[in-house]
């Protein structure tokens, strides 16, 4: 493998049911950064149905080129046919790195990828620059729950793989006047190559609403809240913010909420503008899962809890003295 | 049919409390090692399956000597077969290289119907080496497990996703990843761990394992390199608000994210 060979930032750019998920918009404004240090080009990568709509938003948020794979067989995303699809890419155009967004998707095909590259993948990173001297990237993530971070490269072999966490960039400004070299490459993956078949969606009731990862405003709710019932008035602040909930592990744990609910180490990773930690201690494995947000609130009643340690605002006393009159005062904001 | 659980002895995070800030590496001194939590999901649904249909759970994993204890708890809660690899040549691998490794290790011990790992080992965070071994194996793969069903020769996963679950078929043999809510992994009893004490643990080198070439494999030969570890960045602690009643703290809040035009 000659690494010289290797050249461009690619962002593998996640669709649900044809739109474009942020995160990969959140990459394409990094990969510019990591693309324009070594004089690359940045390259979103969309596979699916249907994706001319795609190609426009991520033209407009400032992709150099698009290549797109279309097919009825990537319809709904499948491990066996997104990573043909994107083993042969990667075969034919050599970019330097590939990114993909840290989601249920990108952690699933990510490795798959990189697997039959035979070459490193870094999860779940927090921070991604370049070394001036080398042009390598650096993947910066957690690990041990978010008690060390790591930066790690992958210098011997290309393309550098990697997935990012959602939230932890910022999108660019979309820009409509923008344009891009568009490549529509013909790869198929034969039917009986897709071995495993989606054949059911259970929406539960309780995940409807605003997607956790995506909101710019979460309210989350602990132990602290006592029993199962007093989620409601978490749900009120999070509807009346136009927000999404979020729980700790231990509410989890406790059978009052979804484990879809979960935000820390082993749960979603948020990064929205304000999180609302109601009732939660703040641990290190809870921290992991939100502490990229902008803002953080906390609401607890003992002045000692760690999460005040990394609060912007810090409200000590009873949620449920405090959250009521919150939701009060937030409804009149919204009324006038 | 016949299981293989992929499960990692890990230091328990929660434990975990400092760094040594002349290294920037973790105090580990002290820390008790666990099976990963997840591992034991992997490992529980492993065993549930067993009993209902019956067929055979083997334990691998890769590790110094000391694994050999995390292998024995997995005795103890229902697998049948335990097995170590273990050689100073593929210390320090990363996930590439251990996936490689253990995919060796899976084709020389049997045909399996369904391997299992858990989601992501509780140190590392990555969740690629299930994967991996999928790719390695040649076989499908299912991650994000929180329920399976097996229907003869077809494997039925509800698989954790943003606003709900996939439900999601495969023929089976495949490689699955599973997550915290699948199930409540089983207490040992003190019987089950006296026999469990007294198992025998088979041991595996790089030696038994010819299509590994070990250049690819250790600290040396992974892909990727670990360039330096450093304390995560302190968020400083902002403004406490603590009125006389709690009424008025709310107002306090409310009053200060208005003015930092966040609402
Ligand atoms: C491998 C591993 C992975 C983990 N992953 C995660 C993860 O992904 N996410 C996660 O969250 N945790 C995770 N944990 C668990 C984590 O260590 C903590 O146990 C958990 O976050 C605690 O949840 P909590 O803050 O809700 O509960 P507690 O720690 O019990 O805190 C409850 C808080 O509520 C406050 N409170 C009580 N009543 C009131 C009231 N009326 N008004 C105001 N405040 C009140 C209390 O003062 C206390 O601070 C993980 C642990 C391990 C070992
Ligand atoms: N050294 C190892 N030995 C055995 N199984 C492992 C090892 N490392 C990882 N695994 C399995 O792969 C899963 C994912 O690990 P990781 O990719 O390290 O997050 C774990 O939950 C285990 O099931």
């Amino acid at each position: 493998m000659d690494l010289k060979d290797y050249k461009n930032v690619w962002v593998f750019i996640e669709t649900a049911r044809g739109e474009v998920r942020n995160v990969g918009l959140e990459l394409l404004n990094q990969g510019r950064v990591l693309a324009g240090a070594n004089n690359e080009k940045l390259v979103a990568v969309i596979i699916g149905k249907d994706l001319d709509a795609a190609a426009k938003t991520v033209t407009a948020y400032g992709a150099d080129e698009v290549i797109l794979v279309e097919g009825e067989e990537y319809k709904d995303y499948n491990t066996d046919g997104y990573t043909n699809a994107m083993v042969k890419l990667s075969e034919k155009y050599k970019p330097a790195a590939i990114l993909f967004g840290g989601t249920i998707q990108g952690r699933d095909l990510a490795p798959r990828i990189s697997c039959r590259l035979k070459t490193g993948c870094t999860a779940d990173c927090t921070d991604l620059a370049v070394n001036a001297e080398t042009g390598d990237i650096e993947w910066t993530r957690p690990a041990f729950g978010g008690s060390i971070m790591a930066t790690i490269v992958c210098s011997q072999t290309r393309p550098q793989v990697g997935t990012v966490r959602p939230g932890v960039f910022k999108k660019a400004q979309p820009d409509d006047s923008k344009t891009a070299s568009i490549i529509r490459e013909e790869i198929r993956t034969p039917a009986e190559e897709i071995r495993t078949k989606l054949v059911d969606f259970i929406k539960s009731a309780e995940e409807a609403g605003v997607k956790l990862e995506e909101a710019e405003i979460v309210v989350s709710g602990g132990r602290g809240l006592g029993k199962p019932e007093n989620f409601a008035i978490i749900k009120e602040l999070a509807d009346v913010l136009g927000g999404a909930v979020g729980a700790s592990r231990a509410a989890v744990d406790a059978g009052w909420i979804s484990p879809l609910r979960q935000v820390g180490q082993t749960g979603k990773t948020v990064g929205p503008k304000i999180y609302f930690a109601c009732g939660i201690s703040g641990a290190v494995q809870h921290l992991a899962g939100m502490s990229s947000s902008k803002i953080i609130v906390a609401i607890n009643k003992d002045p000692e809890a760690p999460i005040f340690d990394v609060a912007d605002f810090g409200v000590v006393g009873d949620l449920f003295e405090v959250i009521p009159v919150l939701i009060e005062e937030f409804k009149k904001i919204k009324a006038s | 049919m016949d299981m293989l659980v992929c499960i990692k002895q890990v230091p328990d995070t929660e434990e975990i409390k400092k760094m040594d800030p002349a290294t920037n590496t973790l105090i580990r001194k002290g820390v008790p090692s666990i099976v990963s939590p997840y591992d034991k999901n992997a490992l529980e649904a492993a065993v549930q399956l067993k009993e209902a249909q019956g067929g055979s759970v083997t334990v691998l994993s890769m590790g110094p000597e000391q694994a050999k204890d995390a292998l024995k708890e997995c005795i103890s809660v229902g697998a049948d077969r335990a097995v170590l690899i273990t050689d100073s040549a593929f210390a320090g691998s990363d996930t590439l290289a251990t996936s490689s490794i253990l995919a060796a290790a899976i084709k020389k011990l049997g045909n399996f119907d369904l391997i299992l790992c858990g989601k992501q080992a509780i140190d590392g965070d990555t969740g690629h080496v299930g994967p991996e071994i999928a790719e390695h194996l040649g076989l499908a793969q299912v991650t994000y497990a929180a329920k399976i069903e097996i229907k003869g020769d077809i494997i039925v996963v509800n698989k954790e996703h943003d606003d709900g679950y996939e439900v999601i078929e495969a023929k089976l043999p495949v490689v699955c990843t599973v997550v915290k809510s699948i199930n409540e992994p089983r207490y040992a009893t003190i019987k089950s761990k006296m026999m469990a004490n007294k198992a025998k643990i088979e041991v595996l080198s790089a030696a038994d394992l010819p299509d590994i070439d070990t250049a690819k494999t250790g600290l040396n030969g992974s892909p990727t390199r670990v360039l330096k570890t450093f304390a995560p960045p302190k968020r400083g602690s902002g403004l406490r608000i603590k009125e006389e009643t709690a009424g008025e703290s709310a107002l306090k809040l409310v009053q200060k994210l208005v003015e930092a035009k966040l609402v």
